[in-house]
């Protein structure tokens, strides 16, 4: 059975599309990558999942359920942890959790195993209000009450942003667990290395999907020629770059990366000859290893 | 000898018992871009509005574009651009509005504001959505235009907390060359940020590790230092150290 099917599903705001004939499926046990900018659409079409908003056109359905007829039943079955921190701020962490199980018809003795990993860490501070916790915490806080009622399928809309590295570490840690128990994730994140955790990934722009793949696939099939190089003056050598014909570049970590367009071939002594002549020394210059972010940067540009 | 624009010495603040910045030295220098890191609940935005003058030290000393923190906190708000993770700008106010309202706050004259206004607009690239109000911005323009105008008045230093969250890989990094602009400008950024590729970006940086400064030197010397090829690895390998909660 599949997790999600959305077949064309639409909408507008104002006369404004939103999300524009949107098509997708999600295995069951599947984490799947909702990746795009801000605006892109994301959240409306994770509010028309889990019933929170009408589609105007296209229909979708959760868990063989369908979003708009059988809307009761997918809003047991699914868990939902949306961008916007939406705990009550003014019940305690424990409060919270037993607020959420009860909702369910659940208790947090039922489904403890399932949350118990990220409880723990919670539990010294089980009396205090979830509006004094800081964003790690809160993040972990909305992850337990989202599995309380032992979902099948868990939308989390970037459940990360703004968290360190650890914590995100440890969350992604989490998801990989919770697949293993058969529990299917559609998550969206604007961290690429989240991205490349994904089992497939769409791309999402302006409403519409670009692209849906494995991020091996992208990753392999990026196409293009891709360099890597650092200078002594890196404002100087991004400066210099933007004038190599036929290439974008962009800052890349300790690097910056030189990708060359599609049906243009280029010779990585061009390039030193080009730095050197505007004068930028210490140059360093190879091929770069194609990573996620590089094609996502990609079919931006 | 470089001048320094920022001077911490055994800087303090306590919350009760509890010790949110422990006796944090370092320095920075002007035209430095400066990475400020550490995990969520490690004393970052603390120490941060410290130095922005709003908030009074328990204990240690420190001067902010030649000024002390104690004593001199408006002339320091004077002297720096300060941009934080929930916008400073007014969403129900156009993006001309809201460059003319902070202009006008931090006291340009009218014949300023007008030059800068158009000079932002054409960097921005901001001309068709000049009028518009900046609550139906994409979140990217609404950073982009938040720094501009955090810099409007050219202060000494510019504090950005955590800037860049929640975009696209490309409008990050054109963010970043807002950054380099401005430092090149002579402006010192002081920036917090989640990303270690951002961490790789900055000239020098602290990694702060339970309200101390656990580490603080080049990307390259820190990457040598703790034998790893990148900043995400010395990052893992000192938050993990953390033994506070958050």
């Amino acid at each position: 059975m599949k997790a999600v099917i959305a077949e064309n599903i639409s909408k507008q705001y104002n006369g404004k599309p939103a999300v524009e004939k949107v098509s997708f499926e999600v295995d069951e046990g599947e984490i799947f990558g909702l990746i795009g900018p801000d605006g892109a659409g994301k959240t409306s079409i994770f509010r028309i999942l889990t019933t929170l908003l009408l589609p105007d056109g296209g229909s979708a359905q959760v868990h063989h359920w369908d979003v708009v007829k059988d809307w009761r039943a997918i809003r047991n079955a699914v868990g939902y942890m949306p961008g916007k921190f939406s705990l009550y701020q003014d019940l305690t962490v424990e409060e919270n959790l037993h607020f959420f199980a009860t909702v369910f018809n659940t208790s947090i003795q039922e489904n403890y195993h399932l949350i118990e990993e990220i409880y723990v860490q919670l539990e010294p501070f089980k009396n205090r209000r979830a509006g004094k916790l800081s964003g790690g915490m809160k993040q972990k806080l909305a992850l337990c009450c989202a599995l309380i009622h032992k979902p099948k399928v868990l939308f989390l809309d970037e459940p990360t942003t703004g968290v360190d590295p650890v914590s995100r570490r440890e969350f992604w840690e989490m998801l990989k667990k919770l697949k293993q128990q058969n529990i299917s994730i559609v998550v969206s994140t604007p961290y690429m290395d989240e991205a490349s955790m994904c089992d497939r990934i769409a791309s999402i722009q302006s409403g519409s999907i670009l692209s849906i793949d494995t991020p091996q696939y992208l990753v392999k099939n990026y196409g293009n020629q891709l360099f890597k190089v650092k200078a002594n003056d890196r404002y100087r050598l991004l400066e210099v770059l933007k004038s190599v014909p036929s290439t974008k570049s962009y800052a890349f970590g300790e690097y910056a990366h030189i990708s060359v367009e599609k049906g243009h071939q280029m010779e990585a002594s061009e390039i030193r000859q080009h730095l050197h002549q505007n004068g930028l020394t210490g140059v360093e210059i190879g091929d770069a290893e194609v990573t996620i972010e590089d094609c996502f940067i990609n079919l931006l540009h | 000898m470089e001048e320094v624009v920022i001077q911490a010495d055994k800087l303090t603040k306590k919350f009760g018992d509890f010790t949110a910045v422990d006796a944090i030295t370092f320095q920075v220098r002007k035209g430095e871009i400066f990475g400020f890191l550490g995990a969520n609940g490690a004393g970052k935005t603390t120490a941060m509005r410290m130095l922005c003058g709003l908030s009074v030290p328990t204990s240690g000393e420190a001067k902010v574009a030649g000024f002390d923190i104690y004593k001199e906190t408006e002339s320091i708000k004077k002297n720096i651009g300060y941009m934080s993770q929930k916008f400073s700008l007014y969403e129900d106010l156009t993006v001309v509005e809201n460059i003319r309202f902070f202009g006008g706050i931090y006291g340009l004259t009218n014949e300023q504001i007008k030059n800068k206004t158009q000079q932002l607009i054409e960097r921005l690239g901001l001309t068709s959505v000049q009028k518009q109000l900046v609550v139906d911005l994409p979140l990217g323009w609404k950073q982009k235009l938040s720094f501009s105008i955090a810099i409007i008045h050219q202060p000494k230093i510019v504090f950005l907390d955590e800037p860049t969250g929640g975009v696209d890989p490309l409008t990050r990094r054109q963010f970043w060359e807002l950054i380099y602009e401005a430092a090149h400008n002579g402006i010192t950024v002081f920036v917090t940020t989640h990303y270690m590729d951002e961490a790789e970006y900055c000239d020098r940086l602290s990694i702060m590790v339970d309200g101390r400064i656990k580490a603080l030197d080049t990307p390259k010397n820190l990457k040598a230092e703790f034998e790893v090829e990148s900043m995400d690895e010395v990052f893992y390998k000192l938050a993990r150290q953390a033994t506070r909660a958050e």
